[in-house]
């Protein structure tokens, strides 16, 4: 049943419409020349701002346009899944704005907030221009072509259409991928938490504070006012506000500190129990209530940042590009070329968005002339928060960015050592420097707190403090930019959780039928126990590791999350040529040639060489062979375990790639084949008319 | 002025229900109404038993479903 389509008609520009696009995008040239040229003297952040916006303006109405006409062939004539399949609940049309305002919290977490701040250590610039074009090029592209391919496919998922349009093997294999992509990504945030809260008692007793004020939420909720969101989050957000105000009182307390003063591997251990009690609760009890406060508190923050960026309009103190793009950094090792791309993977392209377009998203499109504005505008907004996110790290003393990110191992663990070891990197700090920022925001040591939680939050404070001066300001705004990242961080781990624990549980299921029943405890707790022990022995693997974790951990998820972005844009690749619109391949083809190209260059300098897993396993194996301890271990065991970590992430990076060259070998055969026939051979849903079903 | 309070009203409208969709709490009213117009034997769950019902679906992995 092919219907005859009408031809949609190009509208031709008004001559002060051209004028405007013309003006649009000359400013934004001539920003991104202040940018990207001006050596020696420090440029103000709006210059960024400015050139970022122009950029994305022209993208999305030039690029983004023609994806949607040329490449996807999107039609407002046609019925979308929301309306054939209309069940009032998770089929449903939907205004437009409403739709962008879910796409955009659902995508938009911690990553584009964490990448940005690390990837600063090799200056502004390479981070900006990848966000910028990668995100122009890549990540937009990835999203609106995903978004594009499930409205065609009654809003299937991606794995369901990487198993049509590739075969079944190859949706069983990149499902298993984003499973242990999602034990990496849990584990990862989670040591960003253990990264910001360790020996800092305030910042511990407002994320502990977190816990009974959820409860009372839930409890509020589930029998005095059922279903008022609004309400219970006001009263949650003003509690949370007064803990933040009371944890002053604790830090500064003889008694009460200690009680909420951990380390590192002490905090690991609390998140594992945390992780396993929160995801076998009933979800209104703790995970629900915590979910509506990080999800308003996330896009309230974003707001926050974006106005304090606006006012305070910062200079940035970072240079544009710093010495350590030869790979010789301390926030994370490697060279610009590959691991800027995967350092910034959130921001610029991201992997996971393609899980998102493929699910709640399209059921809630009312129409495909909206799929430009969700799929591509929403992502180009991430975009701005990663800018943003890099501004405020660019904005503070590099010397305060360094001591900050880099681990111990690198720069000691006294403020004189890590002063004299940061100015001889050319970013000239005294030890009181240090001191006097540690003392504003209300802690002890600003020291090896990476992560970019924590830098973000000295950025966030001081653009706040230059808008509301006061005294003890700056040390409320640290300690409420930590609690906003916590929370949302910790109510991924919850809802990650659980759902590792449904997939478990289904595998569970083939072997033993009675452990796929949800409802079971025993079925519930063993598969709860298996995925919060997968996510927790990264974790705690982060929290011991001799490069303090992030180091480590965050090129793992990077090029994880690389994999699965490499692994939509081959699909949306074999689609095109499926259609028979072979002209435009390159348009998802790039994306996906430059995704694999980076993650298998990084994943092999993570196998080999003076930067990989296999050199620091070998280095600390070669120590217990001599009979030395190296730091941060103190037994002979302790050595062992990081000879078996830094084997057990070798082996991972070899299970991605593996993955990568499979996927690619599958997405090669559909796509000759495709190409070798003459006509359409994509699972796309037959064409109904908009005006046959709406009411 | 009538007419500026009603676009505030649909502003209103409009953030309250992004943000209820949000967290994972579809449009009540528009759920009524596909009840209504397309299964008027069954019975319609009031805004209670609707969010706890919503509340639930979210977190397991899985959507709701219609039949």
């Amino acid at each position: 049943m092919q219907a005859v389509m009408p031809a949609p008609i190009p509208v031709r520009p008004s001559p002060a419409a051209r004028i405007l696009w013309v003006a649009i995008a000359i400013v934004g040239a001539f920003c991104l020349g202040v940018v990207a040229l001006r050596r020696g003297e420090p440029i103000n952040a709006i210059w960024l701002v400015a050139a970022s916006i122009s950029i994305f303006v022209i993208g999305y109405r030039y690029y983004g346009k023609f994806i949607e006409h040329s490449v996807l062939k999107l039609d407002p004539t046609r019925a979308p899944p929301s309306v054939l399949r209309n069940d009032g609940l998770d089929y449903v049309p939907t205004d437009k704005w409403v739709v962008f305002g879910h796409h955009f919290a659902a995508i938009a977490g911690a990553g584009p907030l964490v990448g940005p701040v690390l990837a600063a250590q090799m200056g502004y610039l390479p981070g900006t221009l990848w966000i910028l074009f990668g995100v122009v090029f890549a990540g937009a592209v990835q999203d609106f072509m995903i978004l594009g391919l499930s409205l065609r496919r009654d809003a299937r998922s991606l794995g369901h259409m990487l198993r049509e349009e590739l075969g079944p093997v190859a949706g069983v294999v990149a499902m298993f991928g984003v499973l242990v992509l999602m034990m990496i990504v849990l584990a990862v945030l989670a040591l960003v938490v253990v990264k910001a809260l360790t020996h800092s008692p305030w910042g511990t007793f407002t994320v502990a504070a977190t816990i009974p004020i959820a409860l009372l939420m839930g409890v509020y909720l589930r029998w005095f006012r059922p279903g008022k969101i609004l309400e219970v989050s006001i009263i949650g957000l003003v509690l949370l506000l007064a803990s933040i105000a009371f944890g002053k009182t604790v830090a500064d307390s003889a008694t009460l500190a200690p009680l909420f003063d951990f380390d590192a591997k002490a905090l690991a251990w609390l998140l594992i129990a945390y992780g396993f009690c929160a995801s076998v609760l009933p979800v209104w009890l703790l995970l629900a209530p915590r979910d509506y406060l990080s999800t308003f508190l996330k896009i309230g923050t974003i707001a926050l940042l974006a106005l304090a960026i606006f006012l305070s309009a910062p200079t940035l103190q970072m240079p544009a590009v710093t010495k350590f793009i030869d790979g010789s950094g301390p926030v994370f090792q490697g060279g610009l070329f590959p691991f800027l791309f995967i350092t910034i993977a959130c921001g610029a392209v991201s992997g996971w968005h393609s899980i998102i377009a493929s699910g709640t998203t399209p059921k809630l499109l009312a129409n495909e002339g909206q799929a430009r504005l969700v799929g591509y505008g929403g992502m180009l907004m991430e975009a701005f928060v990663a800018i943003m996110a890099l501004i405020a790290a660019s904005s503070l003393h590099p010397g305060v960015y360094f001591a900050m990110n880099s681990p111990a191992a690198i720069i000691g663990s006294t403020v004189q050592d890590a002063a004299t070891t940061i100015s001889q990197w050319g970013f000239v700090v005294t030890p009181d420097e240090l001191l006097q920022t540690a003392k504003n925001i209300g802690e002890s040591s600003i020291l090896g707190r990476a992560g970019g939680a924590p830098t973000l939050a000295v950025g966030m404070a001081q653009l706040l403090h230059n808008i509301i001066p006061g005294g003890s300001m700056m040390a409320f705004w640290y300690h409420y930019a930590i609690l906003f990242e916590a929370l949302f961080i910790l109510t991924t781990v919850d809802a990650g959780t659980r759902v590792g624990r449904f997939m478990i549980q289904e595998i569970a299921g083939l072997i033993h039928k009675p452990l796929q029943e949800t409802k079971s405890w025993a079925g519930n707790l063993l598969a709860t126990a298996i995925c919060v022990g997968l996510w927790g022995y990264f974790l705690y693997q982060g929290a011991v590791d001799p490069l303090g974790g992030i180091n480590t951990l965050w090129p793992l998820f990077g090029i994880a999350n690389q994999m699965l972005a490499a692994i939509a844009l081959m699909l949306a690749t074999v689609v095109v040529v499926k259609l028979k619109r072979e002209r435009y391949v390159l348009v998802p083809g790039i994306p996906a040639i430059w995704l694999i190209v980076c993650t298998m260059v990084a994943g092999w300098e993570k196998l080999s060489g003076p930067i990989s897993f296999t050199a620091a396993a070998q280095k600390y194996a070669q120590a217990m062979q001599d009979g030395k301890l190296l730091a941060p271990a103190k037994t002979p065991a302790a050595m062992q375990q990081i000879v078996t970590n830094n084997y057990v992430d070798m082996a991972l990076t070899g299970l991605f790639m593996l993955l990568i060259v499979a996927m690619l070998g599958f997405s090669l055969r559909a796509l000759i084949r495709a190409w070798q026939t003459n006509h359409p051979t994509a699972h796309e849903e037959p064409y109904v008319a908009l005006s046959s079903v709406a009411n | 002025m009538n007419r500026s309070m009603q676009a505030l009203e649909s502003g209103w409208k409009c953030a309250v229900q992004t943000a209820r969709l949000c967290c994972g709490v579809p449009d009540y009213d528009a759920y009524v109404k596909h009840l209504r117009e397309h299964h008027p034997e069954r019975e319609v769950p009031d805004y209670k038993a609707f969010f706890r019902e919503r509340q639930e679906a979210r977190y397991k992995g899985t959507g709701g479903r219609c039949c």
